[in-house]
């Protein structure tokens, strides 16, 4: 029995099986996320969210491929490799696998040392950039996350606190597609954490239990340690937060979304500034300067280099 | 009863003999953020477990986000 005390029920395995799938259908029907002609990028991490999303998917029937991005933390990373790939062979499903480090030269425990930004935040930005751009040079008409109601409501919580109007304005769970920008969506977002825990588990699938071991001191586990004290108190708070923001929240922030973008300079993905944020970081990570065409003495990149960064575009994770 | 605790792994001893609402309670562990799994099997907190059971509590809260 599977118990969701949102729903004050509790579920057998085939019951649980089919409202989770109904949910996935209802979240993908009212935000027209995709199309039975879609050719779906799927970005799994070998954990339990994006695996479920990918069974759920393959299961109704939908064009979808893996695309798993190797972030080279060490074992946690080749069990991550390792449980996408078992899952793909099991399922018979295409996956497509980028290494950070050979495909951009870096990995993540070194960027999280070298960088101005966090380790979670420079992770987070090379996620989110290689997969927009491996899904529009594949082709892919939409790119699916397993973001799942837990995550949503601690990333609006965070941007709450601290008033991110230009992140309030973007966390709609279907993104449309923009110059450069392929359509993302979350089909998973009206599914708690454990309710997708539980569909992985109960799916079979071999999903990496294990914590990333650079996620210490992680602003998005406080968060949601705050949500789920709340709701251990009143089951629904997290659904009725985040969900009712989409209702009656986010129609009032629409205005705050007045990013006007460009091509970076360097590899032509869509940004706020004459570099996008990725390549920035990634400079900086290297240790190289970004030189502008028309920069013949190299001084614009030498004052870029000491800039703060620009706003991200391509998400809003507080 | 033995309870096999994940990230990082490990076990404890704890009383056997009540709901698994009153295990998870005494170990301060909040339902909503874990899976309990009895023998391959999802179990509630109304479910009675024995001294001779061995349970996993499994942690569902991951901190990363794409």
């Amino acid at each position: 029995m599977i118990e969701v005390r949102r729903h004050n029920a509790a579920y057998c395995k085939e019951c649980f099986f089919h409202v989770f799938r109904e949910q996935v259908k209802r979240a993908i029907s009212q935000y027209d996320m995709l199309g039975t002609s879609d050719r779906i990028l799927v970005a799994v991490s070998g954990g339990k969210d994006s695996l479920a999303l990918w069974d759920v998917l393959l299961e109704l029937g939908y064009d979808v491929t893996g695309l798993y991005l190797g972030l080279g933390i060490g074992a946690y990373s080749t069990r991550s490799g390792e449980a996408s790939k078992a899952f793909a062979a099991d399922r018979g499903a295409d996956l497509i696998v980028v290494d950070l480090e050979r495909d951009y030269g870096y990995d993540i425990p070194t960027a999280g040392k070298r960088g101005s930004r966090s380790t979670c935040a420079v992770c987070g930005l090379s996620k989110r950039y290689v997969f927009n751009r491996a899904a529009l040079e594949g082709g892919y008409d939409v790119v699916a996350t397993g973001h799942n109601l837990d995550d949503e409501a601690a990333t609006l919580l965070g941007n709450t606190l601290r008033w991110q109007t230009e992140y309030i304005a973007r966390q709609s769970p279907a993104l449309p597609a923009k110059e450069g920008m392929v359509k993302k969506v979350k089909p998973l977002f009206r599914l708690s954490e454990l309710e997708t825990a539980a569909f992985a588990f109960l799916r079979g699938i071999d999903y990496v239990v294990e914590e990333c071991p650079l996620v210490g001191g992680n602003t998005q586990l406080r968060y949601k340690d705050a949500m789920n004290a709340i709701e251990a108190d009143s089951p629904g708070t997290k659904a009725q937060f985040f969900l009712g923001y989409l209702d009656r929240g986010l129609p009032l922030f629409r205005f705050e979304d007045t990013a006007v973008l460009a091509a970076c300079e360097n590899c032509g993905q869509p940004t706020t500034g004459r570099f996008c944020a990725f390549c920035r970081a990634r400079a900086q990570i290297l240790g190289e300067l970004l030189t502008p065409p028309d920069d013949d003495d190299g001084s614009v990149a030498a004052e870029m280099a000491d800039e703060v960064m620009p706003v991200e575009i391509f998400g809003g994770s507080a | 009863m033995k309870v096999r605790l994940r990230n990082p792994d490990r076990e404890v001893e704890v009383d056997g003999g009540r709901a698994v609402g009153a295990v998870l309670g005494d170990l301060g562990v909040n339902s909503d953020t874990v899976l309990v799994i009895r023998a391959g099997e999802l179990i509630t907190r109304e479910t009675r477990v024995d001294e001779t059971d061995e349970i996993e509590i499994r942690p569902v809260i991951s901190g990363g986000a794409l």
